[in-house]
């Protein structure tokens, strides 16, 4: 069994409240930033955890922390991204709902590390009983002296806010968020400039995903090198995994990154095999944006090799054959699943949650979903896959902001490897309508060629 | 001692130029003029914050400066993005911009409903430009339009929101010119919409400018609505006293009769700027001087060569610089046919002719 480094107290009894997290070794990672280590060493310590933002892309959190601009007399910003509306991913949801502070408490110490004195948790207006959970753990905070003026008498100020959305996916793209957050429509700013230079209210902001932020609270404590012993090469530290579709027991598991695919699939640690005796067809291991891998390429690599449940290892094989660990929403899918109704799925969320300010997204996502909604019910031709495959093409890397990538990236990834099902869809008109392609070939073992 | 100001050399498809730093690639190419210069539907240099979005200004950047000259992955927004000395940027001589620019043109179209017969803004329509230089023949959309309820945003502005493009321009104009602002973009996605909340009438002095900075035909004049088609009326540049603005403008005749009052526009379709300042207008300027004695008239106005406007033969067109042997290294381009090889079509002065101009008029007179 893997080491738990976030979820590990996350069923202790009323771990929600400040007592109870307290008497289990909460804040201490506070205590020892404040009081024992300067802003830099804190920065330091994470740079050699060689934490990665767990929001999506991945990006080292150290270097991101060390790319922010610290002009004199101007105020500084940490935003936390709770904007978690990536169909699939629902981990940050676990951890504020379970062990709010230590959320708070990793806010803390990051905010002393990028000499932030205002922080905002920006959340997503569904999880409506959440900020009242963030708001009530805030409060037993600051009467407890983790928050307010001259914490723990080291003359470090802060405060945390936290700002509901309105309900837009797009406000998950950090300078939407940012938009957002000031009070405007919640339009993806231009970059450059990044946030690291001009973000909230023009003044440099470091925007992270809350499970990034939490992870600080361990890191901290242990020490960036012990945390960095956890995990394999550059995926160090411990991601939540958020499983969910066919599988056996959904939920949000606290993994290594050690273990590979299948193990986490069949485990009864972990997901516990698919549901009701089917088989695995398909799979999003990073949530709804990244591509869709069939059975075969998602348990082994295109080199025959096990794929593991890490940053590397699941986007081996670039887009041609791998996918990325995205935000860790895993979706399973059994024989019984349409491709092609899922890819369509996906698009209309996509057009709904386009914000429409650049034009590749805003027509090319309404023009995928049309596409895919003729296939899926039998209407389609063969040369509507070369179509959506060319819009989709279109849109990729043409777009201000990455949602425009996230809504072509899987149908992409659906043409690429699952063609046959689109096909049948179209040369099967009757059946496509009355029932599913079943599980094909996807799962077959894949030929690879012998080298001498 | 002032300091010599250092010019960044930026090439831009074979053609280099010195700019200061801090200008855009599509700034800098503009300097260049001609061909060279990516089109911008969005784009709008005296308002601020725009651009970016409509993606057609896409250019590729073979090489990021002299410094680091590896080229950027992305193509790139040549109006948000600033050059940086040594920077090679690749416009018409990359085919995947090319590539790009019509899957963008196509982006555009596929919901416009393409009803330039019926349009004012047919004839000095950006979008129609775009189409005709970068766009593909056809459509391969093959579903219902796009529609939106009509809606009434005041006596003088007539919304068609059909036909917008989403540019923002108009929502910069009602941020940035006018006070108490009540015009933006409601809803998102593919069903946006530019509105007035909630269908308020636009009551400013400035709202008028809303109607220039449109590239397409969604903001057209009520007062000029169905009377001509542009390319009947004749530009000509004037002036009057005006305590709230600039007061120069292009009033658009047909014969005596003033049809319609806009600002000046410049060879981009931006108004022009007087000492800096952008020669926004007025509506009483626009909407309610509709004589010619209301007016010091200057002279007819400059008309691009390549606009359905100069098929007036008005004076003052402006030839455009060929500026192909200069991207081409000194080559002159390959041409199929010079149509002056075999036709005088336009040395010919139709109006001159005692009937009809047949096929006859045009064959070339040999010498």
């Amino acid at each position: 069994m893997g080491r738990k480094l976030l979820l590990e107290k996350a069923h202790v009894e009323n771990i929600r409240l400040y007592e109870v997290y307290r008497r289990e070794g909460g804040y201490r990672s506070v205590e020892k930033a404040l009081k024992s280590m300067s802003p830099d060493q804190v920065t330091e310590e994470v740079k050699k955890s060689g934490l990665r933002g767990r929001g999506g892309a991945g990006f080292p959190t150290g270097m991101k922390w060390s790319f922010l601009a610290k002009p004199e007399g101007v105020p500084r910003y940490l935003v936390v991204n709770a904007d978690e509306s990536e169909p699939g991913t629902f981990k940050d949801r676990y951890l504020m709902e379970f062990i709010p502070h230590l959320l708070i408490e990793g806010m803390i110490t990051s905010s002393y590390a990028l000499g932030s004195n205002r922080s905002y948790i920006y959340i997503r207006g569904e999880y409506a009983w959440i900020v009242d959970i963030l708001e009530q753990a805030i409060a037993e905070a600051k009467n407890n002296g983790w928050l307010g003026k001259n914490i723990l008498g080291t003359g470090f100020d802060l405060e945390i806010y936290v700002q509901r959305g309105a309900g837009a996916y797009i406000c998950g793209e950090e300078t939407a968020l940012l938009e957002s957050l000031e009070g405007k429509r919640g339009n993806p700013r231009i970059k450059p400039p990044f946030p690291a230079v001009k973000g909230l209210w023009d003044c440099p902001t470091v925007v992270n995903n809350v499970e990034t932020i939490a992870a600080v609270v361990p890191i901290v404590n242990e020490g960036g090198d012990e945390y960095a012993k956890i995990g394999v090469g550059k995926s160090t530290g411990t991601k939540l995994i958020s499983a969910c579709g066919n599988i056996s027991k959904p939920g949000v598991y606290e993994i290594d990154m050690t273990i590979s695919v299948e193990e986490f699939i069949y485990s009864d640690e972990y997901c516990g095999g698919i549901a009701n005796g089917k088989k695995l067809k398909a799979c999003i291991p990073g949530g709804s944006s990244v591509p869709i891998l069939p059975a075969n390429l998602l348990l082994k690599t295109a080199k025959g090799e096990t794929r593991y449940m890490n940053y590397e290892s699941l986007a081996d094989g670039g887009f041609a054959t791998g996918s990325m660990m995205g935000s860790g929403g895993f979706i399973v899918m059994d024989d019984s699943q349409c491709v092609v109704k899922h890819t369509y799925t996906l698009a209309r969320f996509y057009r709904h949650e386009s914000c429409g300010q650049c034009s590749p997204c805003r027509e090319g996502t309404g023009w995928m979903e049309k596409i895919l909604w003729k296939l899926e019910t039998g209407k389609g031709q063969l040369s509507d896959i070369d179509l959506l495959w060319d819009i989709q093409r279109k849109i990729e890397g043409n777009t201000i902001c990455p949602l425009g990538d996230a809504a072509a990236w899987p149908v992409a990834a659906a043409i690429r490897h699952f063609r046959d099902e689109f096909e049948w869809h179209v040369t099967n008109p009757e059946d496509a309508v009355r029932r599913n392609y079943g599980i094909g070939r996807y799962a077959d073992p894949i030929a690879v060629p012998v080298t001498a | 001692m002032a300091e010599e100001k250092k010019l960044f050399k930026v090439t831009i498809d074979n053609i280099t130029i010195d700019v200061e730093p801090g200008t855009t690639i599509l700034h800098a190419a503009r300097a260049i003029g001609g061909d060279v210069t990516p089109p911008a539907m969005c784009y709008y240099s005296k308002l601020k914050g725009s651009g970016g979005k409509c993606r057609t200004c896409l250019v590729e950047v073979a090489a990021g400066s002299a410094a680091d000259p590896r080229p950027m992955p992305k193509l790139v927004a040549s109006c948000r993005t600033t050059v940086m000395d040594g920077m090679v940027v690749k416009n018409i001589t990359s085919e995947r911009v090319q590539d790009a620019r019509a899957g963008v043109v196509e982006f555009l179209l596929l919901n416009h409903p393409l009803d330039c017969p019926i349009c004012d803004q047919a004839g000095e329509c950006h979008l129609q430009d775009l189409s005709y230089e970068h766009g593909k023949e056809g459509t391969r959309y093959e579903f219902k339009r796009r529609t939106f309820e009509k809606e009434d945003i005041g006596p003088y502005i007539q919304l068609h929101m059909t036909r917008c493009i989403l540019c923002y321009r108009c929502t910069y104009v009602a941020d940035q010119l006018t006070d108490q602002r009540v015009h933006g973009v409601l809803d998102r996605g593919d069903h946006a919409e530019i509105s007035t909340y909630i269908s308020k009438a636009i009551d400013n002095d400035f709202s008028g400018n809303m109607i220039d900075v449109c590239p397409v035909g969604a903001l057209t004049d009520k007062t000029f609505r169905f009377k001509n088609r542009v390319w009947f009326t004749k530009p000509v540049e004037a002036h009057r006293d005006c305590d709230k603005c600039c007061g120069k403008v292009t009033l658009w005749q047909r014969g005596d009769e003033v049809l319609r009052v806009t600002a000046r526009k410049d060879e981009w379709g931006e108004v022009q700027s007087y000492e800096g300042q952008p020669g926004w207008i007025c509506n009483t300027c626009r909407f309610d001087k509709k004589k010619t004695s209301d007016w010091v008239i200057e002279g007819p106005a400059n008309v691009s060569r390549h606009s359905v406007i100069s098929q007036g033969h008005y004076t003052g067109l402006k030839k455009p610089r060929e500026i192909m042997p200069e991207v081409m290294g000194g080559r002159a381009p390959k041409l199929l046919m010079d149509i002056h090889d075999v036709s005088d079509v336009n040395s010919v002065d139709i109006s001159a002719l005692p009937g009809p101009a047949t096929s006859e008029t045009f064959k070339k007179k040999e010498l």
